[in-house]
């Protein structure tokens, strides 16, 4: 760990928003063997959109931004159906930029196929509630075993769905 | 679906550009995607070289060699991709823990011994004579939970085992009948069906744990071994009775073999050429049939359960769930 950053990477900051059984077997490189059609798919648009930009930059090994501008950091999503766990993980690389030194205060998310781009702000009220969260995320990584099943209909689309309910 | 290829011609395998390449000694050639290539189970004599090799390992797709008898070989195990030392640690640990290596070795063997009765029962129905020995296995069955260590688990494994090959005399239409298993090599049509499809098994179960993060030599009913992929060995038990068996019964009592089917001599008997692709085609098609998961609510394929019954064990061992094998409700 270097210096004041935190060792949480931004995918363990977005899985903390949508199921802490996903955090907790992403923590532990439980990873699932990645075919799903919708990952793919993520994957192409991710590949396809933006393509002047500079692309992935990756800071410290902890967080990977899709690209940034005189905006804000940019991420690039498929979908809008997990918007809280994307607007948190957006905030969360303009928390480790500022960390590093870089003036940045919005958050961009992109969504292509929808044609849709969301704004976030960033204020000091979400950097306190982040460095909250970022306790929480640590107490999950840390729980000896896996928390429970969620069961909830997020599930059907999970790339752990057969690991949760074989 | 990505599919299992099995090659049972003579041919050259190669890599041109990205996809496969067969090229048959009469000089035929056929073009092979990469994306839907499962795994690779060569039964014929193939030509092939590092440059396949890199491109399996980039892949991801193992690739299985059988001799010239049709008995498993080795396997091309590419790079491990799915690493864990999380998992691995829990995995050792679970084998050196008595209780949790018993535990999850008896629940292997109950489940393999519930599905045998349930291929019993079902011809049961059809055939009589079946009671004897269903009853028999059922009282073997019910020591399981008696059992203080494994080899007393193996014992009761090998009576149920012995008992149940002992009934297919009973319900199959043998052309001579079944006195025991003897392998390396089989002596009779039977045995040999058997050990062709208990190297099948083997091959398949293997490849599903490489996509998994367990490793496959960290077993917990057999030893593990410094030769063999044992837990592979362990998850067969479960599934040889609805995969590989069930292929046996249709394959005789439908008399889609027969002896013209083996190649024999003084003390062997092996599935000749034609006889493996009877097999093999029967075997691939009950790997990809599918039923409806209890928990999943949604077909899935015999192949896919075998993946989900490695999901099972890791989940036992990370301290998850309870490992409860699977049985057939049918």
């Amino acid at each position: 760990m270097s210096s004041n950053l935190p060792d949480i990477t931004a995918t363990e900051f977005n899985y903390f928003h949508i199921c802490q059984r996903k955090l907790w077997l992403f923590s532990h490189d439980i990873e699932m063997e990645r075919e799903s059609d919708a990952v793919l798919m993520g994957k192409l648009i991710h590949e396809n959109s933006y393509q002047r930009e500079k692309k992935e930059i990756l800071i410290d090994g902890l967080v990977k931004i899709d690209f940034m501008d005189g905006e804000g950091v940019h991420e690039v999503k498929k979908s809008d159906s997990m918007e809280d766990a994307h607007v948190w993980q957006v905030l969360y690389y303009v928390y480790i930029l500022r960390k590093k030194g870089v003036e940045v205060n919005k958050g961009v998310i992109n969504y292509p196929k929808q044609k849709r781009t969301v704004e976030i702000e960033y204020t000091p009220e979400k950097e306190a509630e982040i460095e909250r969260k970022l306790v929480e995320v640590e107490k999950v990584r840390q729980s000896q075993d896996p928390p429970a099943t969620l069961v909830s209909k997020i599930c059907r689309k999970c790339a752990y769905e057969e690991f949760c309910f074989a | 679906m990505k599919r299992n290829y099995y090659l049972l011609k003579n041919s050259r395998i190669r890599r041109k550009d990205n996809t496969i390449c067969l090229e048959y000694e009469n000089g035929e050639k056929k073009n092979l995607p990469i994306e839907d290539v499962e795994a690779f189970y060569l039964f014929g004599e193939m030509d092939l070289n590092t440059k396949l090799l890199n491109f399996l390992s980039q892949e991801k797709i193992p690739l299985h060699v059988f001799n010239y008898y049709g008995y498993y070989s080795g396997s091309y195990y590419p790079r491990e991709y799915l690493n864990s030392g999380f998992v691995l640690v829990n995995q050792v640990e679970a084998y050196k823990n008595p209780e949790k290596r018993l535990e999850i070795a008896r629940e292997l063997i109950t489940g393999a011994s519930h599905n045998i009765l349930c291929n019993l029962k079902y011809y049961q129905n059809r055939r009589a004579g079946l009671e004897g020995h269903i009853e028999e296995i059922e009282k073997y069955k019910n020591k399981l939970p008696e059992v203080s260590c494994i080899m007393e688990l193996m014992a009761w494994e090998g009576h149920i085992r012995d008992r149940y090959y002992e009934s297919f005399n009973d319900f199959l239409d043998l052309p001579e009948p079944y006195k025991k298993r003897v392998k390396r090599p089989p002596d009779n049509m039977l045995n040999a069906l058997i050990s062709f499809g208990n190297s099948l098994m083997y091959a398949t179960v293997l490849g599903e744990i490489y996509h998994t993060q367990l490793n496959p030599t960290i077993s917990y009913l057999h030893e593990p071994g410094n030769r063999r992929f044992s837990l592979s060995l362990d998850i067969s038990e479960v599934f040889k009775p609805l995969i590989v068996d069930h292929v046996i019964f249709k394959l005789i009592n439908t008399r889609m073999l027969s002896e013209k089917d083996f190649d024999q001599d003084a003390n062997c008997c092996y599935l000749s050429e034609n006889g493996r692709k009877i097999f093999i085609r029967e075997y691939d098609e009950r790997l990809s049939t599918t039923i409806k998961h209890r928990h999943l609510k949604r077909n899935v394929s015999y192949r896919r359960l075998i993946r989900m019954e490695c999901y099972k064990i890791e989940k036992t061992i990370v301290g998850d769930a309870e490992y409860k094998a699977f049985q057939a409700w049918w």
